[in-house]
């Protein structure tokens, strides 16, 4: 089988897969339940995907809930991105040891290959805008090239979608276009489920030789198209991007960054639960004695003073100044530094939001013409 | 002659916690004990070696005038002086008294008021000495204090940031918990403890004192949505690090 073919498999034979993954040296990562939430971490048998559960998604507030049927991916994107395992929040670069005179540098022993399983379209898209910052550049960051080219992405086409996904609106989902090995459609059949399966590459097209399918209906490819449309057409949030990116570079007086700027508490939750953000500190720290050292890239965000401190003070003093930053970059101009946008659509920021700031309703408000400040204008 | 650096330990009006931090560092202390000559630190031992002294450390907060003398000569005699916990940092849950009259809080609690020599007021140190390094907590963070006295050795600036304990508490992978309907207090508060109420399904407490921008109103009426209304939020502020100013409600 070749990239684009499609087979159907049982529902049941998802366990051969991770089996199959794991043979091969894998740790297999997907959706499970842990802290009244679907978060990823480690699965290796499908008992622990979040069977039967739901979540319910509003700017500020993400709870769980029952389903009526028991698909086993019938829900959308939680509080973790896979941008935890290609990107990890904090990551040893290398550590230091003094020998006599000189000194003995250490790197981390890298870690497993990984598998992605229950991949989202709109997280496919933020991986690959995450491979264009990390690797398409001039400089490439060499740990995430050894975890990303030996990833193995399986992903889950979504069913519905929550209050808070606008991937239409960003071109980036619901359907998973491109960068998985397999792909998944959950079928709820009257009789037995079955997954829809979707070859992308030849590493997939190997792992599907060893679990057992067989050819689709053409009823099943319709029954798959029809769960996508469905899915389309439900989208929790909307944003028009026309010409986005040009208004908004306009608007950097607009009024409405200091109504934001009133509710944002700059405590850095949008910037740690986007996909695609991926700024971070480094920091080095020196033993008692002075005999051994480490630097340690930490997971930081545009939101810190100390993040934009450059010689004398912080560039971007006002919480008004930073979260205009955080949007215009991600939906302006992050497509004249990287050839793409910055937003995927996925809605995270929007739903763990503390106090539910909404980057859909905040870009369509700065779409109207503000009134430029003047100087000595009192509002 | 002994050539290593000296550190000394002082304590002012404090319960001892954050002192203990550094006892409580049972693995490193051996390096600590190794790479200082420990001149004063009273929980330990009661000797005193005379100063000057390369590195103060300085828990508590000032409540009476001999104190506010008292840390004035701890600064003349050191070199670095670093303070440690929310007393010192901003006067500790005893600054509870700068919201109320100092003569009925001291009828209330003491027999015999008269021999209660006492400021009205509980000060963080800075409000009294220069100081070079501030490390929030209550209590302090065992690593955080290996990282600064480290940091001071090797005269670097400390990796101890200012930002809020969400960063701490999406690092390490826990789920927002107010997002899920319980009142938190990480997005005002300053990092340092690593998160560690969220990772128990607990809001945050405030231990670490005010982060660096906090945005107070903006909380109030998070918490007031969620249902804790505005003289709980007051109460959840008012505790260790009460008289911090970015904690004062506007
Ligand atoms: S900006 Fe918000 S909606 Fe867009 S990709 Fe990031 S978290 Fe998702
Ligand atoms: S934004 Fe789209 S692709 Fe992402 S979870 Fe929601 S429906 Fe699925
Ligand atoms: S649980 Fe509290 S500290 Fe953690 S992200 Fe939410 S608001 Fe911030």
């Amino acid at each position: 089988m070749s990239a684009g073919a499609n087979a159907v498999i049982v529902r049941e034979t998802l366990q051969g897969l991770l089996e199959a993954l794991l043979a091969e040296g894998y740790r297999t990562l997907g959706p499970t339940l842990r802290e009244d939430a679907i978060v990823y971490d480690d699965v290796t048998h499908v008992s622990e995907l979040p069977a039967g559960w739901t979540d319910s998604q509003e700017a500020g507030h993400y709870h769980l809930q029952r389903r009526e049927d028991d698909a086993w991916f019938g829900f959308n994107v939680g509080p973790h991105s896979w941008k935890r395992f290609l990107h990890p929040p904090l990551e040893p670069l290398w550590g230091a040891r003094r020998n006599g005179d000189g000194f003995k540098i250490t790197v981390p022993a890298p870690g497993p290959k990984l598998a992605f399983i229950g991949v989202r379209a709109c997280e496919l898209r933020a991986i690959a805008i995450q491979d264009r910052v990390f690797l398409g550049g001039r400089y490439s960051d060499d740990t995430y090239r050894a975890r990303r080219i030996s990833t193995f992405i399986v992903a889950v086409n979504c069913a519905q979608a929550s209050g808070t996904c606008f991937c239409v609106s960003m071109g980036s989902g619901p359907k998973a276009a491109a960068g998985f090995d397999l792909s998944l459609t959950e079928l709820l059949g009257a009789d037995r489920a079955t997954f829809l399966v979707e070859v992308g590459s030849e590493a997939g097209a190997r792992m599907l030789q060893r679990i057992a399918s067989r050819p689709p209906t053409e009823a099943e490819l319709a029954a798959a198209r029809a769960v996508l449309d469905r899915t389309a057409e439900r989208m929790g949030r909307r944003l028009d991007t026309t010409r986005l990116r040009e208004l908004l570079r306009e608007q950097a007086e607009h009024p409405r960054w200091d109504g934001i700027a009133e509710r944002c508490l700059a405590c850095g939750n949008c910037t740690m639960v986007c996909p695609t953000c991926f700024c971070t500190s480094v920091e080095d720290h020196s033993s008692l004695e002075g005999t051994a050292a480490e630097r340690v890239r930490a997971w930081d965000s545009c939101f810190t003073l100390d993040f934009s401190y450059l010689h004398g003070g912080s560039v971007r003093h006002s919480t008004r100044a930073r979260y205009r930053h955080w949007l215009t970059h991600k939906l302006s101009y992050w497509i004249d530094q990287f050839g793409t946008g910055g937003c995927v659509g996925c809605g995270r920021c929007i739903t763990w939001c503390p106090v539910g700031i909404d980057i859909t309703e905040e870009a369509t408000a700065l779409r109207a013409p503000g009134r430029a400040k003047k100087q000595g204008d009192a509002s | 002659m002994d050539r290593r650096p000296r550190l000394a330990v002082w304590k002012f009006a404090s319960c001892d916690g954050c002192q203990l931090s550094l006892l409580d560092c049972e693995d490193e202390l051996l390096a600590v004990a190794d790479a200082l000559e420990i001149a004063s630190f009273p929980e330990a031992s009661s000797a005193v070696a005379a100063g000057p002294y390369d590195l103060s450390l300085v828990e508590g907060s000032i409540t009476t005038a001999h104190d506010a003398e008292r840390i004035r000569e701890v600064r003349r005699q050191s070199r670095h002086l670093v303070t440690i916990g929310a007393c010192a940092t901003a006067g500790g849950v005893q600054a509870l008294r700068n919201f109320a009259s100092i003569g009925e809080l001291v009828a209330a609690v003491y027999p015999s008021p008269q021999y209660i020599e006492t400021l009205a007021t509980s000060t963080p140190i800075a409000a009294h000495v220069a100081v070079d390094f501030e490390l929030r907590g209550c209590p302090i963070n065992k690593t955080q204090l290996l990282e600064v006295i480290g940091a001071f050795l090797a005269g670097r600036k400390p990796a101890v940031a200012a930002y809020s304990v969400c960063i701490e508490c999406k690092r390490r992978g826990t789920v927002c918990v107010m997002v899920q309907g319980v009142p938190c207090l990480g997005p005002l508060t300053h990092a340092g403890c690593g998160a560690l109420c969220p990772a128990y399904r607990r809001g945050c407490y405030g231990c670490y004192g005010p982060m660096e921008t906090p945005n107070v109103p903006a909380l109030a009426q998070r918490w007031q949505a969620l249902g804790a209304p505005a003289k709980r939020f007051e109460h959840a502020l008012r505790s260790f690090n009460a008289a911090a100013q970015g904690f004062q409600r506007e």
